[in-house]
C-alpha cells in the first residue's frame, strides 16, 4: 500500500490553517480561539504524522515521491512543490509536530498574560508549517523556501517582544548571521542545479556519482572538485541554520525570545534542520572526504568549545542554549564521520531532552516571576517538584546517563568518531570526549544551582498587588533576586508537556537504537559508503539496548561524564566559595569563557563595523558623490546650466531669431561652398 | 544678351538687402515685414529665371503659389501688427519679448 | 540697334532701379517712403520678370502686391501713430553688422552658384510659345488644381484669420439690430390685462408699465 496524497497535504497545511485563522483573525477568534485552532492544526497534522510513521515502519507502505503542484517553469528548469516521504521525513515529521503540540499546549500557560497571545500562536503554528514544508520537501527549492521560511519565523520569534531593544539587536543578528550561511547554501544549490541541471532530489541523487572527477575553476590555478564544492557550499547553509562555529553566535542571542520558542525552534527542530539536510544529502555528501572532514572539524570544535562557554553563564536559558549548541556540534561530528543515521538519531532524542530542558526552563522562568538569573535561584526543589523532577531527567539524558535517551545517541557518535579513520578524526574524538566532562558539568551545575542549595532570592510582600503583568516588560522587578511572590508550580498546560516529553527523555533511546542506529532503518533515505561505515562496525558489537546500557558503565565516556558530575556535585552543592575561587585563581580562562572568545566583539569589530563603514563609505562616495552629486542633482544642474546659458539665447526678441537663422544660412553657404571647392 | 546668372545675381543681391534690412531696421516691424516680403521677391526672381531657363512651368506656378501664400502672410502679418499696436501702442519689437526664457 | 543688347540695357536699368528702391526701403526714415521705395522695386522687378518672358506673373505682381498689399501696409502705417525715433533707434549700431553679413553671404551665394560658370547660359527660346497665360493656365487647372484649390482656401482663411485678429467688441457703443425690428410681434409690445373693477385698489397693486426688451434694445 502506499501513502495517500491528501494524509500529507493535511499533514503541511493543517498548522498553516491555524496560523491564518490566529494570525489574520486572532482579534475575532480570541484568545481561545486562537489557542484551539492552531493546536487542532497540530494535533491534526502530529496524529497523522504518526499514522505516516506507522504505516512505514509497520504498514509495509511505501516511500512516497511525487509532484504536487508546478510552481513555475523557466525554460527546462521546473520547480514543483512536492513531497518525498521516507522514514527520515516521517521521523523528522513526527519530532517536528510532537514537540510542536506540546510547545502549543505549554504556551498557553506561558504566554497566558500576553498581550499578543494570538501572534505568538500564529508564529508558532506558522513555524510548524515551514518546517514540515522544509522536511517534507523533495526538491531543493521547496527546501529552500521550507528553510527561508523557518527563519523568517525565527526572526519574527527572537523579536516577539519588539519593545526590547535586545531582541531587536538578536532577532536582526539572527537574520544576517543566517544570510551568510543562507548565501552559501544558495550557492551550493546553484552549484547542484548547474552540475546536475535538476533539484529534484531523487533524479539528484541518481545522478551524484556522475559528479566524481568534475571539477569546477574558482581560483585561477586550482580546480576544485565538484562534489566537495557543493559539500562545503551545502554545509555552510547547515552552519547557518545549526549554528555551528563561528557562524553559532546568534543562538545564545536568540534566547531573547519567549522560552517556548526557544524550546521548540531553537533547539528541537529548527536548529537541526542543517543536521537533517546533510543526512537527507549523504549521498551527495558521500562523493567527498574532503567536506565531511570540514564538517567534522567545525562540529568538533562547536560541540567542545561552545560547552565551556556554558559553564560559566549565569542565565538558565543561555546555560542550555549553549549546551545546544554542543549537542548540534556532536550532531555534525555525526554527519562527519559519515554516521548519518547516528546524528539524526542524536537530533531525535536530543529535541525531546532539549525542548524539556528549555521548558523546564521556562517554567522556573515563569515560577521566579520572570528572574533568570541563577544566582538568584536555588533551592527551588520544594516549590516546583514537577519542574525538578523532569528537569533531573532532561539533564542525566543530556548528560548521556546510561539507559536514558541520550546516552545511547551520544555513545554511539563517540564510538563511530573512535572507529573513524578520517582526516580530523582524532582531534574530533578528544573533542567529544572533552565535550562529554563539560556538558555533564554544566547540567548539574544548572541543577543544582537553580533547584539545590540555598535561596538566595527573598521574597517581600508589595503593596501593589498587580503582580506579574506584563511579559514584554523584563525588568518589572527592580532589585534582583527580590521577588514580590513565592516560587510556585506552574499550572497543568505547563507540566503536562514537561512530564509527556520526560517520557521520551529516558525511553526512546533505548527503544529505537537498534533499528535505528544499527538496522536497516532508514533503508535507502540515507547513503553511506561502504569504506565510510563506521556504524556498520559498531554494529557487530551491539547486543540490544539493555547490554549497551549495561556496558556503557564500563566505558571512559561514562567515567568522564562522572567526574563531572562529581565536579559539579562538589563546586556548586557542598562547596560553594570554591566556584569563586576557581573563578579567580583561573581568570583569563574564566575571561575568555565569559567573553566567548571574543568573537562576538570581533565580529562586530570587523563585519558589523566594517560594514558600517563601508556602508558610510558607499554612502558618501557612491550615494551622495556619485550618485546624488553626480549623476542625479549633477546631471539637473547640468541641464540647469545648460538651460541657463541657453536661456540667454532665447531672448525673446524676433530678430536675434532672424539672426540665428540668418547666421545659419551663412555657415551652410560657406559649408556647401568649402566642400564644393 | 541676358543670361541666366544675371536674374540669379539680382535675386542674390535682393535677398542680401533684405537680410541687412533685418539687421539694421530692429526696432520697425513694418521695415521686417517689408524686407521679408523682398526676400520672397528676390526668391520669385530666381524661379521665374529658372523655370524659364529649363522651360518647366513648375517654377512659374510656384512663384504663383508664394505670390498667394505671401498676400495671406502679410494681411494677417498687418492685422497682428495692429492688434500688437493697439494693445501696447508701440511696434518697438526691442519691446516685444514676452516669449523670453 | 540689337534686340539682345537692347533687352540688356534695359535689364540692368530695372535691376539698378530694384536695388536703389531696396536699398532705400531698408534705410529711409519714413515708413511711408519706405512703403513707396518698395513699390516701385516690385515695379522694377515686374519689368525684370517681363524681360524673361514671364508676363502673367509680371502683371499678376504688380497687380497683387503693388495694387493690394502695398496699399495695405500703406494703411497700416498711416493708421499706427508710429515714433520715429524710437524705430530708428540703434540704426547707426547696426548698420557696418548688416553690411557684412550682407556682403558675406552674397560673396558667399554667388561663389556657390559660380556666376562665371552659368554666364553661358542663355535664356533659350520661350518654352510658353507665344501665350504665358495660356502655358500657366494649361498647368494650374490640370497638374496642380488641388494645390490652386488650397491657396484659394489659404486666401479665405488668411482673409477670415485678419479679420477675425483685429475686429473688436466695443463695450458701450449702442447698436440697432434690424432683424429684431424687423421681426417683432404686436403681442411684444402690447400686454392686456384684465382688472377685476370691484377689487380694492389699495389690495391689488397697480399694474407695472410693459415695457418691451426689443425695444429697449433697440433705442
Amino acid at each position: 500500500m502506499s501513502l495517500s496524497l491528501s494524509i500529507l497535504l493535511t499533514i503541511a497545511l493543517a498548522p498553516l490553517v491555524g496560523a491564518i485563522l490566529a494570525g489574520l483573525f486572532g482579534k475575532l477568534i480570541g484568545r481561545a480561539g486562537a489557542h484551539t485552532a492552531t493546536i487542532l492544526g497540530v494535533a491534526i497534522a502530529c496524529g497523522l504524522s504518526f499514522y505516516v510513521l506507522y504505516q512505514l515502519v509497520w504498514g509495509g507502505a511505501q516511500n512516497f515521491n511525487q509532484d504536487v503542484y508546478t510552481w513555475f517553469e523557466i525554460g527546462r528548469f521546473h520547480a514543483s512543490v512536492g513531497f518525498m516521504i521516507d522514514r527520515l521525513t516521517a521521523m523528522m515529521m513526527v519530532v517536528v509536530t510532537f514537540v510542536s503540540l506540546l510547545v502549543h499546549l505549554y504556551t498557553i500557560g506561558y504566554m497566558a498574560e500576553d498581550p499578543s497571545y494570538q501572534r505568538f500562536f500564529s508564529y508558532i503554528s506558522l513555524f510548524t508549517f515551514s518546517m514540515l514544508m522544509l522536511v517534507m520537501s523533495n526538491n531543493f527549492m521547496q527546501l529552500f523556501f521550507g528553510w527561508e521560511a523557518v527563519g523568517l519565523v525565527s526572526y519574527l520569534l527572537i523579536g516577539f517582544w519588539y519593545k526590547r531593544p535586545t531582541a531587536i539587536f538578536a532577532n536582526l543578528k539572527a537574520f544576517l548571521v543566517n544570510r551568510v550561511g543562507d548565501f552559501g547554501f544558495l550557492l551550493g544549490i546553484s552549484a547542484i542545479l548547474y552540475f546536475m541541471g535538476t533539484l529534484d532530489y531523487q533524479t539528484a541523487f541518481d545522478h551524484a556519482p556522475e559528479l566524481v572527477g568534475k571539477t569546477l575553476q574558482i581560483t585561477q590555478n586550482h580546480a576544485w572538485d565538484a562534489a566537495t564544492v557543493i559539500g562545503i557550499l551545502l554545509f555552510i547553509g547547515a552552519m547557518g541554520k545549526s549554528a555551528q562555529v563561528p557562524l553559532h553566535v546568534w543562538l545564545p542571542d536568540s534566547m531573547e525570545g519567549p522560552t517556548p520558542i526557544s524550546a521548540l525552534i531553537h533547539a528541537a527542530t529548527m536548529v537541526t534542520a542543517g543536521i537533517f539536510m546533510v543526512a537527507r544529502m549523504s549521498p551527495i555528501f558521500e562523493l567527498t572526504d574532503a567536506a565531511l572532514s570540514f564538517i567534522l572539524v567545525i562540529g568538533a570544535t562547536t560541540a567542545l568549545f561552545t560547552g565551556l562557554i556554558g559553564i560559566v553563564q549565569n542565565d538558565i536559558k543561555r546555560v542550555i542554549a549553549y549546551s545546544t549548541l554542543s549537542q548540534l556540534g556532536y550532531m555534525t561530528v555525526a554527519l562527519g564521520v559519515s554516521a548519518y543515521s547516528g546524528a539524526v538519531f542524536h537530533l531525535m532524542t536530543h529535541a525531546f531532552f532539549k525542548a524539556l530542558l528549555f521548558l523546564g526552563a521556562g517554567s522556573v522562568i515563569m515560577g521566579m516571576h520572570h528572574e533568570q538569573d541563577m544566582r538568584y535561584m536555588g533551592g527551588l526543589r520544594k516549590y516546583m517538584p514537577v519542574t525538578w523532577i523532569t528537569m533531573w531527567i532532561g539533564s542525566l539524558a543530556l548528560a548521556g546517563t546510561p539507559f536514558f535517551a541520550g546516552f545511547y545517541s551520544k555513545d554511539a557518535i563517540i564510538e563511530a568518531v573512535g572507529e573513524s579513520h578520517r582526516w580530523g578524526a582524532g582531534y574530533a574524538y578528544f573533542c567529544v570526549l572533552g565535550g562529554v566532562f563539560v556538558t555533564s558539568l554544566y547540567s548539574f551545575r544548572l541543577l543544582y544551582m537553580t533547584f539545590h542549595g540555598k535561596e538566595r532570592f527573598t521574597i517581600e510582600h508589595k503593596a501593589h498587588g498587580h503582580g506579574h503583568d506584563a511579559h514584554d516588560d523584563d525588568d518589572h522587578h527592580g532589585t534582583p533576586g527580590v521577588l514580590e511572590h513565592a516560587p510556585h508550580e506552574s499550572p497543568w498546560v505547563v507540566t503536562v508537556p514537561l512530564i509527556l516529553l520526560a517520557i521520551p527523555s529516558i525511553v526512546i533511546g533505548g527503544l529505537t537504537v537498534g533499528p535505528m542506529l544499527f538496522g536497516d532503518w532508514f533503508g535507502k533515505a540515507i547513503h553511506v559508503n561502504e569504506a565510510n561505515d563506521v556504524l556498520a562496525e559498531l554494529g557487530h558489537e551491539f547486543h540490544g539496548a539493555l547490554a549497551a546500557g549495561l556496558h556503557g558503565f564500563a566505558q571512559p565516556p561514562f567515567w568522564i561524564a562522572f567526574a563531572g558530575f562529581a565536579v559539579a556535585t562538589y563546586i556548586y552543592l557542598f562547596n560553594v566559595a570554591l566556584a569563586g575561587k576557581i573563578k579567580n585563581a583561573l581568570k583569563p580562562v574564566y575571561e575568555l569563557l565569559d567573553h566567548k572568545y571574543w568573537i562576538d566583539e570581533l565580529y562586530f569589530a570587523v563585519f558589523a563595523k566594517g560594514g558600517v563603514k563601508l556602508g558610510e563609505g558607499l554612502s558618501k562616495v557612491g550615494d551622495t558623490a556619485i550618485i546624488d552629486g553626480a549623476i542625479v542633482n549633477g546631471s539637473a544642474n547640468l541641464v540647469q546650466r545648460i538651460a541657463g546659458g541657453v536661456r540667454r539665447l532665447q531672448s525673446g526678441f524676433l530678430f536675434h531669431y532672424v539672426f540665428a537663422m540668418i547666421l545659419g544660412l551663412i555657415l551652410l553657404l560657406g559649408g556647401y561652398w568649402l566642400i564644393g571647392q | 544678351m541676358i543670361t541666366l546668372s544675371h536674374y540669379i545675381v539680382l535675386g542674390a543681391i535682393l535677398f542680401c538687402i533684405a537680410v541687412a534690412g533685418l539687421f539694421i531696421n530692429r526696432k520697425n516691424v513694418i521695415v521686417l515685414l517689408m524686407a521679408i516680403e523682398l526676400m520672397l521677391l528676390a526668391v520669385n526672381t530666381n524661379f521665374v529665371a529658372f523655370s524659364r531657363f529649363f522651360g518647366d512651368v513648375g517654377g512659374q506656378v510656384f512663384v504663383f503659389f508664394i505670390l498667394t501664400v505671401a498676400a495671406a502672410e502679410s494681411a494677417i502679418g498687418l492685422a497682428i501688427l495692429v492688434l500688437l499696436f493697439r494693445n501696447r501702442s508701440t511696434i518697438n519689437v526691442a519691446e516685444i519679448d514676452s516669449m523670453k526664457g | 540697334m540689337n534686340t539682345d543688347l537692347l533687352q540688356l540695357i534695359c535689364f540692368y536699368l530695372f535691376a539698378a532701379v530694384a536695388v536703389i528702391g531696396a536699398l532705400m526701403v531698408i534705410t529711409v526714415k519714413n515708413s511711408v517712403h519706405a512703403v513707396l521705395s518698395l513699390v516701385l522695386t516690385f515695379f522694377s522687378m515686374a519689368c525684370v520678370w517681363l524681360l524673361a518672358e514671364a508676363e502673367f506673373l509680371a502683371v499678376a505682381l504688380v497687380v497683387v502686391y503693388v495694387g493690394a498689399v502695398m496699399v495695405l501696409f500703406l494703411f497700416v502705417v498711416m493708421m499706427l501713430d508710429i515714433k520715429q525715433e524710437v524705430v530708428r533707434e540703434g540704426f547707426i549700431r547696426y548698420l557696418p553688422v548688416g553690411i557684412v553679413v550682407a556682403v558675406v553671404m552674397l560673396v558667399e551665394m554667388l561663389a556657390m552658384i559660380g556666376v562665371k560658370a552659368m554666364h553661358a547660359h542663355t535664356l533659350g527660346p520661350n518654352p510658353a510659345g507665344n501665350s504665358n497665360v495660356a502655358w500657366l493656365g494649361q498647368a494650374l487647372y490640370t497638374d496642380f488644381l488641388l494645390p490652386f484649390e488650397i491657396a484659394a482656401l489659404i486666401l479665405t482663411v488668411g482673409i477670415v484669420a485678419a479679420v477675425a485678429l483685429t475686429l473688436r467688441q466695443r463695450v458701450g457703443v449702442r447698436h440697432q439690430t434690424a432683424s429684431q425690428q424687423v421681426e417683432v410681434q404686436a403681442t411684444d409690445r402690447v400686454r392686456v390685462i384684465k382688472v377685476a373693477t370691484e377689487q380694492m385698489a389699495s389690495v391689488s397693486p397697480a399694474p407695472a408699465p410693459v415695457v418691451d426688451p426689443t425695444q429697449e434694445n433697440a433705442k
